[in-house]
Parts: structure tokens; sequence; C-alpha cells
């Protein structure tokens, strides 16, 4: 039997001890190392303790468990313990219909509440086995110089998760992949209203309520939200590299990674520098 | 008017034509002109009468409810002027001198516009009867769906499965960690889905109980949601002896109640207080949901257009009911608190 540690998060605090306690009879070798009741504490204790099985809950106060665990993806690996591999995660919920799809569609585990003795032991063996022999199969990229599978696998299956809940929750009309594409954005300024040829835009940056959209020479404001926008654009085009920037792939100049292995863009026509997501690092391989 | 469909413009030239023929056949039993004559007359007069009311009708009525007294006027003038017409017309066609038996038998010429006038009165009467009748029944008809629909909302927004499954997970959790609350738990969850599925069975409006019952069955879902929520929730329900035998309408306050647990205690990372509480003033009583939650932007809450679920309709819910009963006697209020949260409150006359 593996000794391991695991985090839960969870807001309802007998499920919390009610999760526990199953475990502790599932897994007498696993030991939970904290206990946590929302989101935002859920990724400082991670960060802080780097255990090796994370349960988080979907619904939870502040952050919930999907945005939780992207956050976490975003700044792993703690600066203390800088080879330590991604945690294995394990989502938990009530009743979420969508969830449940997209987990099925991503084979991403998942429990439902309230955990069941049987369902749990098959995620603690899988869990077991996962621990036991990481997998070397992931390939090199320049985010991740030493391969860390268990993180590649995880922001893949969320990239998957998110994708699958964009289309599941997009209420039927961004389910179809053939929407006409934008030509012309209207962006008013003062008491006229610019058109901008989607053709001149470079970066497409939320900001707060707005979308910054960034052409060669100057600067809009739209208040359309960037995810009304982005299945209208053409996603070979333009490129996202965060969860609120969109780049026109051709106008990338380099990439950069700095030391912690971060990415981030210079573009040819303009000085500003863009972080780029973990999430989505993989487009940037050296050919 | 909105324009008529044409296949319903259409039907209503066939009645006009049938009707045209029946009264030519009558005319000419007691009459000595024959039977084609009469035909040709009857159908030019009626179907002139027929254009010119619709024409009316298209100008001059917009709203078949409200205008429905300006055929009054319509009816007789169109029946004089077609009957003209109508005269014109056939002259046209047969080449006859129709005016001429003015002159020659003036009783029966007023006897034929006198003909014109009944049939065209009545065949409007009917007409008109006929589709206010329909329309009451269509709207009787859309009123019975929107109760059934908003009962049927009622139920699912009490029996969201998030709730129920997060309820039945920590009832279970219960059971072997403290068999006692487990019970206690439970006995406030029977309490609560027998409120909510009687409430949601009663007709709107209809029936009422006490507000210590509507006090109790409040206490049953925060006793639920304090279990689940644990040290983040706390709450207190603040009612004065005097109010106990008060009638309000059951469940009416749950919806708020929810409200603020869901949109303003839950999501919120330290939880919260919530404070119902009842008063009377000046023969009105007021009912208070107050919570110190997220406080949602209340402008929002207020000008909601479209109450997607889960949201809104809660809202949407306790002011219909304050519709149905109380009419314009009932009023709800909602303000964001001065320590943060949000104050809902709905009052109504003590007597009813």
């Amino acid at each position: 039997m593996t000794v391991a540690t695991a985090l839960i998060a969870e807001d309802e605090p007998l499920l919390a001890m009610a999760l526990q306690a199953e475990l502790a009879r599932a897994w007498p070798g696993l030991q939970v190392l904290r206990t946590v009741g929302d989101g935002a504490s859920a990724v400082r204790a991670a960060l802080e303790l780097a255990p090796q099985v994370l349960f988080f809950d979907i619904r939870m106060p502040g952050l919930s468990g999907l945005d939780a665990a992207l956050e976490l993806a975003e700044l792993w690996p703690p600066a203390h313990a800088p080879h330590q591999p991604f945690p294995a995660l394990v989502f938990v919920t009530a009743y979420d219909q969508y969830a449940v799809q997209a987990f099925e569609a991503q084979a991403m585990d998942y429990l439902l509440k309230p955990v069941q003795a049987a369902r749990l032991q098959k995620t603690v063996s899988k869990l077991q086995q996962a621990l036991i022999k990481p997998a070397h199969t992931a390939p090199e990229t320049i985010a991740n110089p030493v391969p860390d599978a268990t993180l590649d696998a995880t922001l893949h299956q969320l990239r998957g998760l998110l994708e699958h809940s964009a289309r599941v929750t997009g209420s039927g009309m961004g389910a179809t992949p053939a929407l006409p594409r934008l030509q012309v954005l209207q962006a008013s300024v003062g008491q006229q209203i610019h058109m901008v040829s989607v053709s001149e835009v470079l970066v497409f940056e939320a900001a707060d309520k707005y979308l910054r959209v960034l052409t060669a020479d100057r600067e809009y404001l739209l208040r359309t939200p960037l995810k009304d926008l982005l299945n209208q654009l053409d996603p070979d085009e333009f490129w996202q590299i965060h969860r609120g920037t969109v780049v026109r792939a051709s106008a990338i100049a380099f990439v950069h990674r700095d030391e912690a292995g971060k990415l981030s863009l210079t573009l040819r026509e303009r000085h500003d520098k863009l972080p780029v997501s973990r999430l989505y690092a993989h487009r940037f391989k050296a050919m | 008017m909105r324009p008529l469909p044409p296949t319903a413009l259409a039907l209503r030239g066939l009645k006009v034509l049938v009707l045209n023929t029946v009264i030519a056949l009558g005319i000419t039993l007691f009459d000595n002109h024959s039977f084609g004559l009469n035909l040709v007359y009857s159908n030019c007069i009626g179907i002139c009468i027929w254009c010119y009311i619709e024409c009316a009708n298209y100008f001059l009525v917009d709203n078949w409810q409200k205008h429905v007294s300006r055929l009054i006027f319509i009816v007789p003038v169109s029946v004089v002027l077609g009957y003209v017409s109508g005269h014109l017309l056939t002259d046209l066609i047969l080449g006859t001198t129709s005016f001429q038996y003015w002159k020659q038998t003036p009783r029966m010429a007023w006897g034929m516009l006198f003909v014109s006038l009944v049939a065209g009165g009545t065949i409007c009467w009917v007409f008109v009867s006929r589709e206010q009748l329909a329309a009451e029944r269509q709207n009787l008809e859309i009123a019975r769906r929107q109760a059934s629909e908003a009962q049927l909302k009622l139920l699912e927004s009490q029996l969201e499965p998030h709730m129920l499954f997060n309820t039945l997970a920590n009832l279970r959790a219960l059971i072997s960690l403290d068999p006692a609350r487990a019970q206690t738990m439970l006995d406030h969850m029977i309490a609560y889905l027998r409120a909510t599925l009687s409430a949601s069975r009663a007709p709107a409006g209809g029936t009422r109980h006490t507000l210590a019952d509507e006090f109790a069955r409040l206490h049953d879902y925060l006793e639920l949601m304090a279990i689940r929520m644990g040290p983040r929730l706390q709450f207190t329900l603040d009612l004065p002896d005097a109010l106990r035998d008060q009638p309000v309408p059951p469940l009416l306050l749950q919806p708020l109640v929810e409200n603020s647990i869901q949109h303003g205690l839950e999501p919120k990372v330290e939880g919260g207080r919530i404070r119902i509480a009842a008063s009377a003033d000046h023969g009105r009583l007021t009912l208070q949901v107050q919570d110190t939650g997220l406080g949602a932007d209340p402008t929002r809450l207020q000008g909601q257009a479209t109450p997607s679920p889960g949201h809104g309709f809660g809202l949407q819910q306790v002011r219909e009911r304050l519709a149905t009963t109380f009419g314009s006697e009932g009023a709800m209020l909602l303000v964001a608190a001065p320590e943060g949260g949000i104050s809902a409150s709905v009052t109504f006359p003590l007597k009813i």
C-alpha cells in the first residue's frame, strides 16, 4: 500500500467529514493534509502543501472547483517543491448534469455526492495506480523542459472540459461550428461608431466589462464579452493564449520563456508583452 | 385592426355570398322580380356593404375588445353606402336604371334598405360576438396554462436537484456521525417537502395558513441549510406573538429566503446572517428577509426582464402571488442593506 497525501476542498463541513471518513476506510494509507471550504483557499493550500491528490468540490464559494484547478495549474510547481508532479485531480459534485457529461467525455475522475463506498474504491485504485507509475509519454514542450506528465494530462483534460461545458451551456447557439465569421467590428468612439475590419485586429483582450481591441496603431473598446466573440473568429487565424486574451497568430514575433517556465508573446507590430496561460502553452512547440 | 389572414378573409367572403343568396331567395318569395335579378342585386349590395365594413374595421378599429362600440356608427354608414354603391354596381352589370324605382315604388326601395340594415347589423353582431367569445376562450386557456406552469416552476425551484442531492448527502453523512441529529434533519426535511408539495398544488392565492406556520416552514428550510453550511450560516426568526395567527399565503417568503441563501450567502466565502421578521403598522403587515450576503445588484433584480431559472423567477413568483392575492394593496421592496447584502420586504393589509 502506497502512502500518499491529499487535500479536500468542500464547502459543506459534514460532506467534507464524510468524504474523509470514507477515504480513511477505502485508503488507509492516504493522509488528508487539510480540508478547506472555498476555491481560493484550495489553491493556496495546494501550493503550500503540495499534496498528491486533490478532491475538489465543483460548487464552492468564491472560486469554483474547475476555476481553482485552472489557477492551480497556472501556478504549479510550488516554489518550495519545484520537482513535485501536479496532483491527481478528482472532482466531487452533488448534481451537475453538464459536469457529469463533460467528465464522462473527458474520462477525468469525478465523484457524485453522496459518495458511495464502492464507487470511491474504484477511484482509489485508479489513483493508486497513477501514483505508483507516473506515465513518461508526455511530449516535450517549451513550457515543460522537464516532462510533467500529470500536469500535461490535467491541462489536456481541463481544456476538453472547458470546451465541452462551453458547448453544452452555450444555449444551443455555440453548438454549431459553422457560425458566420465576423468581418467588421463596430466600436463606438465618442459620438461616432468606427468600423474596424477584423483583418486589422492583432489582439482581443478582456478588461473588466469591456473588450480591448488592438490594431497596429489604435485601441478600441467594445462592450461584447470575449466569449461571445470567440466563436465568430477563425480559430486558425486567432489563437486564444489566456482566459482573457486572443491574438492573431500571424502577428506573433516570438515566444519567450522565463526561468520559471512561463511563456509570453511579443507581437511584430506592437511592443506589448502578452502572458501565455499554461492551458494554451501546448500551441507553442518548436517545429 | 391587424389585417386578417387571406384564408380567414376568403371564408368570411364565402359566408357573405351564402347569406346574400338566402336573402335573394327570401325576397323572391314575396316580390314579382325574377330570382336572378334579386340575386345580382343582393350580391352586389351585400358585397359592397361587407367591403365597407371590412375597410372601416381595418382603418378605424385597432383593438376589437376596446373599440367594438364604433361598430354602431360603422355598420349603418357602411350599409347605406353599400346599398347605394350596390345599386350602381348592379346598374353597371345589368344596364338597368335602379334609381327610377325609387320614384315608382318608394316603399319597396325603403323596404330593401331596411332589409339591408337589419341583415348587415345582424351579421356583424354575430361575427363580433363569436370572435369575442373565441378570444375570451383563448385568454382563459392562456391564463390556465400560465397558472399551471407557474405551479410547476415553483415545485421545480423548491425541489432543485442540487439542493435535494446535497441535502441527502448531508443526511447520509449524519446517519453514521450523529444519528439523533440525522433524525432531526430528516424531520425538518419531511416538513419542508410536505409544505412545498401542498403549496405547489394549492390554487394560486387560494389557501392561507397562519404566520406561525409560515415561520415554522422557513425554520425547517433554514435548519436544513444550517446543517449543510455549518457555521457559515446564522439565522434569526422574529415573529411577535400578536401576529402568530395572522393568515398569509403559504410559502410566500420561501423564494426570498432561497434567493438570500443561493445568491447572497452560499457564494460568499465567509458566509453570513439572515434575519426574517414580521411587524404590523397602520393596519399593514410587513414581512422582511434581510441578509448580509454578497448583495447582488438590486437594480438588476428589480428590472429583470427575462427571469432565468433559479434567478429572478423567485421574485417574479412573489410579485405575482402578491398581485393575485392582494391586488394593488400588496407591495414588494428590494433594497441594498446598509451592512451589505439585500433586504427584501413585502407588505399587505392585515385584514383580508
